[in-house]
């Protein structure tokens, strides 16, 4: 065998160079180990993006081992393309979030787009048929001269996720979409998606058997996307616009194609591992999937198919050209695979082969171009504890800042309607097929969508949350604040919670504050999935969320999925779409309001929306109380008592009664043992029921016996929301709030 | 009746509809491969939903030429059924077995919402569960549903009856503000002379069961499959 050489033309490797890929000196010099010798061109390129933070988690990997990982209901956790649970039934549902944060900011259309693009190959490369997608957005300012590059942003995202997720014919049924000023520099775009099969369809991503060919198929290689995983493994500085190349293209026709025809390939039995071409392109998937098989691979970059002939094999290992998967077939039985693909008009070709040797060989016009060992580079990447301290002006931002009632709570309702961060999401949600496959039942705009499972009698509820100014006032109370509303969104639902996701957005990890906003966040959502016993099956890590040194806001997007496991209970079927909603659609229901408040101010809606202040400690979590709220209102769906449900949340008692009247245009009248400042307290653990007046005393029963405190406090119907409290009265038509809820968004974006 | 479902490379729809006609209607249902020549005895064929092939010219404009619609051509005028849904209306004004075009979208955004109809022809086959004037909900998905001709031929199309469904707000009305993709005439469904092609924007097989909370769409696919001219007295008993 030749000892792999660098090409005439092709730079000298040394640790300059090597520093221009991102790598430390240390992490270079560990590298010319591993080989015995100083790398090629083209390994210096595959080293650095297996090391990059996007590949590797080198700096997250430490404190990412605190997250529980199994249940019985858990298929595969973290490891494979996407996390795997038994949803009952003989089905299983396969899922994953993932961040496209650097590209979307670069170019929004396209980043945004090929987010959608990539969650959704990872869940079909599990054998999974992909059913539904969210997204959690976070942009900057968008107001005013200053906000025209935001409002941009948010058009481009909003029409690149849409444009992908439309035409493959997945529906997007929710998410979230946040604005603060820590997102002028770097906006975020979490991308969720997820796949049903039946229980012994599941494939991994494992390349195995000696000789066993390794088949590229979808589109071409081209020059896009070079270095994309290390680029969101950087902070951006003024030059990132220049990196607008390394942003790849995506062609959701190809996509949609490809899913269909790996589908079929997969169930024609000769197919032994799937992979995508994801971060880092062809090096990420044939890396991973031979070290996941224990294997080596032989790769003949000659036969990999090009846009242009003139690709170097650097590039063509790095390339993140889209829409491109890699099979492992039974040797002898490609024929069968490249059949299929042709029919549905792809092109397959054998690229390589998969060997014993642990060691990934790559050829290109006769010459060695790397000769690596695969197990050593991928689980053998560095792992950082890097230094964690508390930011300097921790206790300064965590001092209590007296909050002023508000002199017109109904000014200040509206005030808080008209932000777009409470403003109605229409505007975003109605570019979003939510209804194509047929099975939604709920929707965009509620606590948790929910989706029927045809063919059998459950439903999965799906819901994301996180509150970034929680977590950047006490990163460990909002990352447990993050788990817990989830868990309570699902539950108004009737769902039992059984599996997590999540995206990890922090800026550096090399500064120590952040480095400990990660630990902290990520110590505070453990808890409370072990509370919750929930594991976390899959996830993705995004740093360097910062530019000229300014991080954005720690951001733990969490998404959870649960299951109804008999829909019937909850709500006869003309009723279910209305039941299992939120909002307010029948007269003459009670209104109950479950749980009591602290009185929480610290980050809340009120202070920061209202008094432009961010300060004091994040809402309180007992996460007692909040398990047995939970297990009353999966207790109360049970039982079918409720005819709706909906969690306080971001602005409080008043915001969320609003949003149950503005749902339908249906008010309530309602009295309140507190003063005006109460409601907009943003305690946690709560939620308002409404309920037929004949269950009153049931729901009443099972909350006295949980502990959960439940107080009547008023009745369905009209057109107005009129709520007494302590010293006044908040008295509006509904349609008015409506409105200025309803333009809010469409205003703000232009 | 057999019915069979067109599947272009990019439809996505192609699954509801099946749902709809075999789990939920009864009817035997089966998938023709858009490559094929044959229509397999189908008597009614529906154009389902999606991007054909990727629709990055116009919507339809190659689904058009694709084998099947040969087919599917000589089917429409021997006077067999066909339904084109979304995409496959569009194909149908592709083919020229419907008249007229489809522009993008007034605000040039795409459209996921509900909408209303009102029934304008119940003589046909498809409305054989509807009564004229009667108002529908049913969710659009699209960005090229913008309906255009020209001011004559919208006069014939109107002068021959052929506009089946036209959009409307929650009472019936025509009102601008419910005419969400700005179609001239605020047409949504047309059908041919024959009243054996339908096409419209809107998604009946999305709303077609109880579970859904919307049930509006059965009747039309109930239609599309009833035997003769008769109207489908099963239709509560067929629901899911």
């Amino acid at each position: 065998m030749t000892t792999p050489s660098s090409a005439a033309g092709e730079p000298v490797v040394d640790s300059f160079l090597a520093a221009d890929h991102g790598l430390t000196d240390e992490e270079f010099g560990g590298l010319c180990d591993l080989l015995g010798r100083s790398p090629t061109w083209t390994e210096l390129g595959i080293a650095s993006a297996l090391y990059s933070e996007h590949c590797s988690y080198k700096s997250s990997k430490i404190h990412l081992r605190r997250f529980p990982t199994r249940s019985r209901r858990v298929v595969h956790g973290p490891g494979e393309n996407a996390g795997v649970v038994d949803v009952g039934h003989g089905w299983v549902a396969a899922f994953k979030m993932e961040s496209h944060n650097h590209p979307s900011f670069i170019e929004p259309y396209q980043g945004a787009a090929t987010g959608v693009g990539g969650i959704l190959r990872d869940v079909f490369t599990m054998g999974a048929r992909p059913i539904a997608c969210l997204d959690s957005l976070r942009f900057g300012e968008i107001d005013g001269e200053r906000g025209a590059r935001m409002r941009h942003l948010v058009d481009g995202v909003v029409r690149g996720i849409g444009d992908y997720g439309n035409c493959v014919g997945i529906p997007t049924v929710g998410g979230e979409t946040g604005f603060h000023r820590s997102y002028n520099g770097n906006i975020l775009v979490n991308a969720f998606a997820l796949g049903v099969c039946r229980e012994d369809r599941i494939f991994t991503a494992t390349a195995s058997g000696a000789g066993n060919p390794i088949l590229y198929a979808g589109s071409r290689t081209g020059r896009d996307g070079i270095h994309g995983a290390t680029m969101a493994s950087e902070a951006f500085d003024s030059e990132s616009e220049a990196k607008r190349p390394t942003v790849q293209v995506g062609d959701p026709f190809t996509e949609k194609v490809l899913l269909e025809a790996s589908l079929e390939a997969m169930r024609s039995g000769v197919v032994l591992g799937v992979q995508d071409m994801g971060a880092a392109g062809l090096t990420s998937s044939c890396f991973e999937m031979a070290a996941r098989g224990g294997a080596g691979v032989e790769l003949d970059l000659d036969l990999v198919p090009l846009r242009e002939a003139s690709l170097t094999p650097y590039e063509i290992m790095l390339s993140e050209s889209q829409e491109r998967m890699v099979f492992v077939t039974q040797r002898g039985q490609e024929e069968a695979v490249v059949e299929i693909l042709s029919r549905w008009g792809l092109e397959a070709s054998r690229i390589g082969r998969v060997t014993d040797s642990g060691r990934a060989r790559l050829t290109f016009r006769g010459r060695t171009v790397a000769d690596m060992p695969v197990e050593p580079l991928v689980d053998g990447a560095p792992v950082y504890d890097r230094p964690a301290a508390p930011p300097a002006d921790l206790q300064e931002r965590q001092q209590a800042v007296a909050c002023e009632p508000p002199e017109d709570p109904l000014r200040a309702l509206k005030d808080l309607l008209e932000t777009p961060e409470l403003g109605d999401k229409t505007w975003i949600h109605r570019q979003y097929d939510s209804t194509v496959r047929s099975n939604t039942i709920v929707g965009p705009g509620s606590d948790a969508a929910v989706l029927r499972l045809k063919g059998t009698p459950s439903a999965l509820a799906l819901t994301s949350d996180v509150n970034p100014s929680y977590c950047w006032l006490d990163p460990r109370a909002g990352g447990r604040q993050a788990v817990a509303e989830a868990v309570r969104n699902l539950a108004t639902v009737g769902a039992e919670p059984v599996g997590m996701t999540n995206c990890l957005n922090f800026g550096s990890p090399e500064n120590p504050a952040i480095a400990w906003q990660l630990r902290e966040c990520i110590e505070g959502m453990a808890e409370a999935c072990r509370a919750f016993d929930v594991p976390v099956i899959s996830g993705n890590v995004s740093l360097y969320n910062e530019t000229e040194g300014e991080a954005v806001h720690p951001t733990p997007t969490v998404a959870i999925v649960g299951v109804i496991d008999r829909l019937e209970d909850a709500g006869t079927d003309g009723d279910l779409h209305l039941v299992l909603a939120c909002g307010f659609w029948r007269p003459g229901d009670r209104v109950v309001l479950l749980g009591s408040d602290s009185g929480e101010y610290g980050g809340s809606a009120y202070q920061r929306l209202l008094h432009g202040v961010e300060a004091g400690r994040p809402p309180a979590v007992d996460l007692e109380a909040e398990s047995a709220l939970c297990a009353l209102l999966r207790q109360s769906r049970r039982a079918g008592w409720l005819s709706g449900c909906h969690d306080l949340a971001d602005g409080g008692l008043l915001v969320a009664l609003a949003e149950c009247a503005m749902a339908r245009g249906i008010g309530l009248r309602a009295t309140v043992d507190c003063g005006p400042l109460s409601l907009f307290s943003e305690g946690q653990a709560r939620a308002i029921a409404t309920v037929p007046a004949s269950r009153t005393e049931d729901l009443l029963a099972a909350a006295e016996a949980r502990g959960v405190p439940a107080r009547e406090i008023g009745d369905v119907g009209g057109d107005r929301l009129v709520l007494d409290f302590d010293g006044g009265a908040v008295d509006s038509a509904v349609a008015d709030l409506r409105r200025v809820w309803t333009e809010a968004l469409p205003r703000a974006v232009g | 009746m057999k019915c069979g479902i067109v599947v272009f490379p990019g439809s996505n729809c192609d699954h509801d509809v099946y749902h709809v006609l075999s789990h939920v209607l009864g009817q035997e249902t089966t998938f023709l491969w858009h490559q094929e020549t044959s229509l397999e005895g189908c008597e009614l064929v529906v154009l389902p939903g999606g991007f054909s092939y990727g629709d990055y010219l116009r919507a339809g404009s190659m689904a058009a030429h694709s084998p099947i619609m040969a087919a599917v051509r000589r089917h429409a005028e021997a006077g067999g059924r066909v339904l084109g849904i979304c995409n496959g209306f569009q194909m149908l004004l592709e083919t020229g077995l419907l008249p007229g075009a489809m522009r993008r979208n007034r605000d040039l955004r795409f459209l996921s919402v509900d909408v209303h109809l009102r029934v304008e022809r119940d003589d046909l086959l498809y409305c054989s569960n509807y009564r004229r004037g009667d108002v529908l909900r049913m969710p659009i998905a699209h960005a090229e549903g913008n309906y255009a001709d020209t001011e004559e031929a919208l006069d014939e199309l109107e002068r021959r009856g052929q506009v089946v469904f036209r959009y409307v707000d929650a009472a019936g009305r025509l009102e601008p503000t419910a005419n969400l993709n700005g179609s001239e005439r605020a047409i949504a469904g047309i059908c041919n002379a024959g009243g054996n092609v339908l096409g419209l924007m809107p998604h009946p097989e999305r709303c077609a069961e109880e579970m859904l909370g919307n049930r509006d769409g059965l009747g039309l696919l109930a239609g599309a499959v009833a035997v003769g001219g008769g109207r489908v007295g099963a239709l509560a008993a067929a629901g899911g």
